[in-house]
């Protein structure tokens, strides 16, 4: 049950992002990719993360995605360009690699993971329900990872002023 | 080594090397200083022909048996070849020695006259003294590397000297063309070397002797070819049929060079070759043969065109080649001191008819020289009757003419008879021979023709050298009249050193050299002539020299002689001979102008140009630019290469990663 | 038991974020493709903490943040090269092969 849901939503995801690399127009390259996220987020919820499909629906699809618009707006950007899309010429380019980088990414997954480091199934449900849905990613988010943490506070303020800077007419 | 003189016979082509340093210097700082180079030049070869007879007399007191051998130097030490640089002295090579520094000593002497004038005079006396260095390299020399240093080198000087007034530009062509040919002889000198070390394991004269009866079949292929490609170094050397025809152009040097080198020594080093390889000659009867013959055939060959050149000089050097021909049918038979003994009185009595004609070329010159006359001084129709003033230039050329032709009891009668007694004793044994016999026995009826010719129409009859030139015509100082009197007396008495047992001689010369023979003497076919036949056989040579010499002074009119500006053009087969049966233009046309033709059309055009210029070059020049044209785009500056690239390498990692 | 499929649609979204940035010339859509790209990632190590623990979670909490502070000053820079040259167009976006 749960693995045909996974599927749907799967190929919701894939579906829409190809849509979304093909379009012409960049508004509707933004939009079809917001519909990627929400179908990652779905994903998310089936694989026992749903802190982080509702950090994905806020941050990502809510936030970064709205930036985007905004920006492509301000640009008036909203009509697609005469040259947008590359030729026949980089369309081959783009499948070639792409194709070739599919089938090693294929062959790297199917390649099984070692079993001195695997959890017995089912472990992750277990503490969630101990910790609580929130509380199993806080308490490593706060305690092994703490000093990440408090880097990506400074990272995220780095951002600020540097986005501030680069985005004024004149400094 | 030996406590003797012996041990000084580094000492020999040390002087002549001494000189060549001195007058060397001094033709480049003060080339002036004529009087000096004089001395040194003569110095140098007069001292080297003292320590000669030093070494000669020593090495004959102590009655050895074996050569003495004297190490200077490891020279080339390359795995199982080694090669010193050493000196070997016995009989033969004391023989050579004594030759090349006692006639050349008198070469020395005539050319401080001849010379005298001439504004390179430094320069000639250092070449003349690196020239004699070379050749006593060559006859001392304990090995054939040894010896072949100095055959290059003798053909190095012979090119400088042929070649020394190089402003002309025919005489810079002949030095070119005697260098070039001489090559081609050396390439089989290499060769042969290269055979005889695969063979034999060694390239000392004394291991290959040793070793090569063991090492190599007698009558074998290995030895024949190994023979006969050392003859072909001897053709081109000593001016042997095919590879003659850069003599005769050599006439266009001094006549003294003309005079040591072609004709006393540089030329007889193929002879000295054989002599000293004699074993390998008798284990190889086909090469001994083809030797034999192509003497004999080049003998009467060159003396057909002597018969009719006008140029004294080119007269002797024809005669040259002939009785090189000579030398040859008799170490080609087997007669080594046969052919050693010609060797020897030919150096008295060619030296001498060349410097003889020096002095009638200078003579002449310096008539014309007062007259302002451009006449060719070296056109015999541009002399006669000059005995009337040179006396005793005619008197010790007649007695060389007399010589060559082999008339009793000068020097040349008992050489030249020698050798046509051992060819004709060999005919018992293998009819070719007698052949060859009759090939030399004609030869020297032309000789004594040509020569004859010669005397007639340069120093008597009446003279047309012209009304004005006669009063300056004189004979030449003593400088240079005095070698012709000394080389008269040799040539005259130089018999005596080996008068056969025939007429109760004691053979001194034969029996001299039968260290360096015995070891080939059993391989030789054994045939011993009845007094009898040998008598008659000198008696046929004697008369057929009489004939000659009769004929040419019964049959030649001098007075019919017009100078040479006026003389008609010959016709028929007289010219034929004159234009030298026209071998120089079958030459040019069969090797020198196809070759040129290759050189030019194919390996000039085709391959230099367009397939190393072209191709390799440019080709070259060409793919750096279309591999840095393609390189271009790693560089454009498009971002979307960038990222192509990008992914290119990540895809390379994953492969990588996963196989 | 959900990991293969996880994977294999990981590795789908990553393919078509690399051939969308190399396929398409405006600089907006190319950057969206990048996204499309973490957002692979991020489906990876989701399902990858399923079975080798809650590391991967954090690590995908962490992968948020840089993207949003990442698109915050991409965004600016692209701004800012608009304004100079009027196009966000790939092509024109070449300085970098002189010097």
């Amino acid at each position: 049950m749960i693995l045909k849901f996974f599927w749907i939503f799967g190929f919701i995801a894939m579906g829409s992002a190809l849509l979304c690399i093909t379009r012409k127009n960049p508004v509707s390259s933004a939009l079809w990719l917001v519909v990627t996220l929400f179908a990652l987020a779905a994903m998310f919820v089936l694989l026992d993360a749903q802190f982080i499909a509702v950090l994905q629906v806020l941050v990502y699809a809510g936030a970064i995605m709205v930036l985007f618009l905004f920006v492509i707006m301000l640009l008036n950007l909203g009509r697609p360009g005469p040259t947008d899309i590359r030729g026949p010429l980089g369309l081959l380019t783009a499948t070639v690699l792409a194709g070739a980088l599919a089938l090693q990414l294929r062959v790297l997954s199917e390649s099984p993971l070692p079993s001195s480091i695997q959890l017995p199934p089912g472990a992750i449900t277990a503490l969630q329900q101990q910790q609580g849905i929130v509380g199993a990613v806080a308490t490593p988010l706060f305690g092994t990872y703490l000093i990440p943490f408090e880097i990506a506070s400074v990272l995220l303020l780095a951002a600020i002023v540097g986005a501030v800077v680069l985005a004024k007419r004149k400094l | 080594m030996t406590g003797t003189a012996v041990d000084l016979i580094w000492l020999a082509p040390a002087l002549a090397l001494l000189g060549f340093v001195l007058n060397g210097t001094l033709a480049l700082t003060r080339p002036n200083a004529k009087t000096l180079v004089s001395v040194i030049g003569a110095g140098v070869s007069l001292a080297a022909f003292a320590v000669s007879i030093a070494i000669f007399s020593a090495f004959a007191g102590l009655h050895a048996d074996e050569p003495f051998v004297f190490r200077y130097w490891s020279w080339i030490p390359v795995g199982t070849l080694q090669i010193d640089f050493a000196f070997q002295v016995d009989q033969l090579s004391l023989v050579m020695l004594l030759v090349v520094t006692g006639v050349g000593s008198l070469i020395h002497l005539f050319s401080i006259g001849y010379m005298k004038e001439d504004p390179g005079y430094a320069r000639y006396f250092a070449y003349l003294n690196l020239f004699v260095f070379f050749m006593l390299v060559l006859v001392l020399g304990a090995s054939f590397p040894v010896m072949f240093v100095g055959w290059e080198g003798v053909g190095l000087c012979s090119y400088l000297l042929i070649g020394f007034w190089f402003t002309e530009e025919q005489n810079a062509n002949a030095g070119r063309k005697a260098f070039i040919m001489n090559r081609i002889g050396d390439f089989g000198f290499m060769v042969a070397m290269f055979m005889l070390f695969w063979s034999t394991g060694s390239l000392d004269f004394g291991t290959v002797f040793t070793h090569a009866p063991n090492a190599l079949a007698a009558g074998g292929r290995t030895i024949t070819v190994i023979t006969l490609f050392l003859f072909l170094g001897c053709t081109g050397k000593s001016a042997q049929i095919p590879l003659y025809t850069w003599l005769p152009d050599a006439m266009a040097g001094p006549t003294p060079v003309s005079a040591l080198i072609h004709a006393a020594t540089m030329v007889t080093a193929g002879v000295y070759l054989v002599a000293r390889c004699n074993l390998l000659f008798a284990m190889a009867p086909v090469s001994s043969a083809v030797v034999a013959g192509v003497g004999a055939l080049t003998a009467l060959f060159a003396a057909t065109i002597a018969l009719k050149q006008w140029d004294i000089k080119k007269v002797l050097a024809y005669s040259t080649i002939s009785q090189l021909g000579y030398m040859f049918l008799g170490v080609g038979t087997g007669a080594i001191s046969a052919g050693m003994f010609h060797l020897i009185t030919h150096a008295f009595f060619k030296a001498l008819l060349f410097l003889g004609s020096g002095s009638v070329i200078y003579a002449l010159h310096r008539a014309y020289h007062h007259t302002h006359s451009h006449e060719d001084a070296q056109d015999m129709r541009n002399m006669g009757g000059l005995a009337r003033y040179m006396p005793w230039t005619t008197a010790s050329m007649w007695i060389a003419t007399l010589a060559i032709a082999g008339v009793p009891p000068l020097s040349g009668f008992f050489s030249k008879d020698e050798i046509l007694t051992a060819a004709h004793a060999r005919g018992h044994a293998d009819p070719i021979w007698l052949v060859f016999w009759g090939l030399a026995l004609g030869a020297a009826l032309l000789t004594a023709f040509y020569m004859t010719r010669l005397m007639l129409y340069t120093f008597h009859g009446p003279n047309r050298t012209g009304e004005k030139e006669q009063a300056h015509l004189h004979e030449a100082p003593w400088i240079m009249t005095g070698p012709l009197l000394v080389l008269g007396v040799l040539s005259a008495a130089g018999g005596l050193i080996n008068i056969p047992e025939l007429y109760h001689g004691n053979a001194w010369l034969h029996h001299w050299l039968e260290p360096i023979t015995q070891a080939s003497a059993p391989l030789l076919p054994a045939v011993h002539l009845a007094p009898a036949t040998e008598w008659l056989l000198v008696g046929v040579a004697v008369t057929v020299a009489l004939i000659g010499i009769v004929g040419a002074w019964r049959l030649l009119k001098p007075e019919a002689l017009v100078p040479a500006r006026q003389a008609p053009e010959e016709r028929g087969f007289a010219r034929v001979l004159k234009n030298k049966w026209y071998v120089d233009e079958i030459y040019d046309a069969l090797i020198v102008r196809p070759l040129v033709w290759v050189s030019r059309e194919v390996l000039w055009k085709q391959v230099d140009q367009r397939i190393i210029d072209g191709a390799a070059v440019n080709g070259a020049a060409r793919g750096a630019r279309a591999l840095g044209w393609a390189n271009r785009w790693l560089q454009s500056g498009q971002v979307g290469i960038y990222v192509a690239v990008f992914v290119v390498g990540v895809l390379l990692i994953l492969w990588r990663a996963t196989s | 038991m959900l990991l293969s499929p996880a994977l294999f649609i990981s590795a789908v979204l990553f393919t078509l974020g690399v051939a969308g940035v190399l396929f398409r010339r405006n600089v907006i859509v190319i950057f969206m493709c990048v996204e499309l790209m973490l957002n692979a990632v991020n489906l990876t190590f989701v399902a990858l903490a399923q079975t080798l623990g809650m590391g991967g979670q954090v690590f995908v909490f962490f992968v948020m943040a840089v993207a949003a502070a990442e698109a915050a000053v991409g965004l600016a820079i692209i701004l800012a090269v608009y304004r100079h040259r009027q196009s966000v167009s790939l092509q024109n976006m070449n300085l970098l092969k002189d010097g």
